[in-house]
């Protein structure tokens, strides 16, 4: 394991990598789609989270990032990012959380000192559906439940060894 | 600034229809938007749609920014364009890569329309 994925699996990468990790989708969030997120103040149910948008890091951080929303999320994503009616957002959806998974990788990584020239990020790819199971190399993960309109989205950096 | 036609190259077709409505609430004077999903179709669509301004990301699949605008600077009927970039990509090192290939601004995402104009204005008004 590289000297990022160490620092994360020691648990020191928690202490500042969580809340950098938070912070990087909160300024998303409020600047591009003109909303804030909200921390949940008790556990919130996971089923239904039927979209998943990875992005890929490659370089001195090996792993990927994950978000996984409802359908009805994606449409207000989609709402929110092109102005239009949810009803309206079709496929387009699962190009907003896309995006948006883009984004706060690409924000996060900026924000961790040196990482920004030395990781690559994958474009994004969406899946749809909840029977699947994910089995990367991991060693380490953070992840962070926020509400958008009230419905939870989870981000999570998964870091290969 | 009026009758400006502009070309968007981004893969996501959500992120080029907000990158067009900054562009628009920017009061830049909007003639025509074309919209390219990679740097190979961007270059095709210059063949036959000059333009004033081009937006474009960076990652993209067949081919990406940085080697668009490289071969942007070859194209005879198109080289001189001004090229701004809009990525995610937003390390010191990404900004020199694009600039050193010729791009002439540079807009880290997540952006707002402000940036969007304070970065493109100039552009467009031939300054540095």
């Amino acid at each position: 394991m590289n000297a990022y994925g160490a620092a994360l699996s020691s648990g020191a990468g928690r202490e500042c990598w969580l809340p950098t990790l938070q912070l990087a989708v909160q300024e998303v969030f409020s600047l591009m789609l003109g909303c804030d997120l909200a921390l949940p103040q008790e556990p919130v149910p996971e089923g239904g989270l039927d979209v998943t948008a990875m992005v890929g890091l490659a370089g001195q951080l090996c792993g990927i990032l994950t978000t996984r929303c409802s359908a009805a999320s994606a449409a207000s994503m989609a709402s929110r990012m092109l102005g239009i009616d949810a009803d309206q957002a079709g496929a387009q959806m699962w190009d907003a959380v896309g995006e948006v998974c883009n984004m706060v990788a690409g924000n996060f990584k900026n924000k961790i000192s040196g990482l920004g020239d030395n990781c690559m990020l994958s474009v994004p790819t969406v899946i749809t559906g909840g029977d699947y199971s994910l089995h990367p190399m991991v060693n380490a993960e953070i992840s962070t439940v926020l509400l958008f309109d009230g419905q939870p989205i989870i981000f999570s950096l998964e870091v290969h060894g | 600034m009026n009758n400006i036609r502009a070309l968007i190259v981004d893969d996501s077709s959500v992120m080029r229809k907000i990158v067009e409505r900054s562009l628009r609430q920017a009061g830049l004077g909007i003639a025509q938007i074309y919209e390219a999903g990679n740097g190979a179709e961007a270059l095709a669509s210059l063949a036959d749609n000059p333009v004033d301004l081009i937006l474009c990301d960076i990652n993209m699949p067949v081919m990406d920014g940085l080697e668009f605008v490289k071969q942007l600077s070859a194209m005879e009927s198109a080289k001189g364009t001004p090229v701004v970039m809009i990525t995610t990509e937003g390390s010191e090192g990404h900004v020199v890569q694009a600039l050193s290939a010729g791009a002439r601004g540079y807009i880290r995402k997540p952006f707002t329309p402000d940036q969007v104009k304070e970065h493109v204005l100039p552009v467009l008004a031939g300054k540095p």
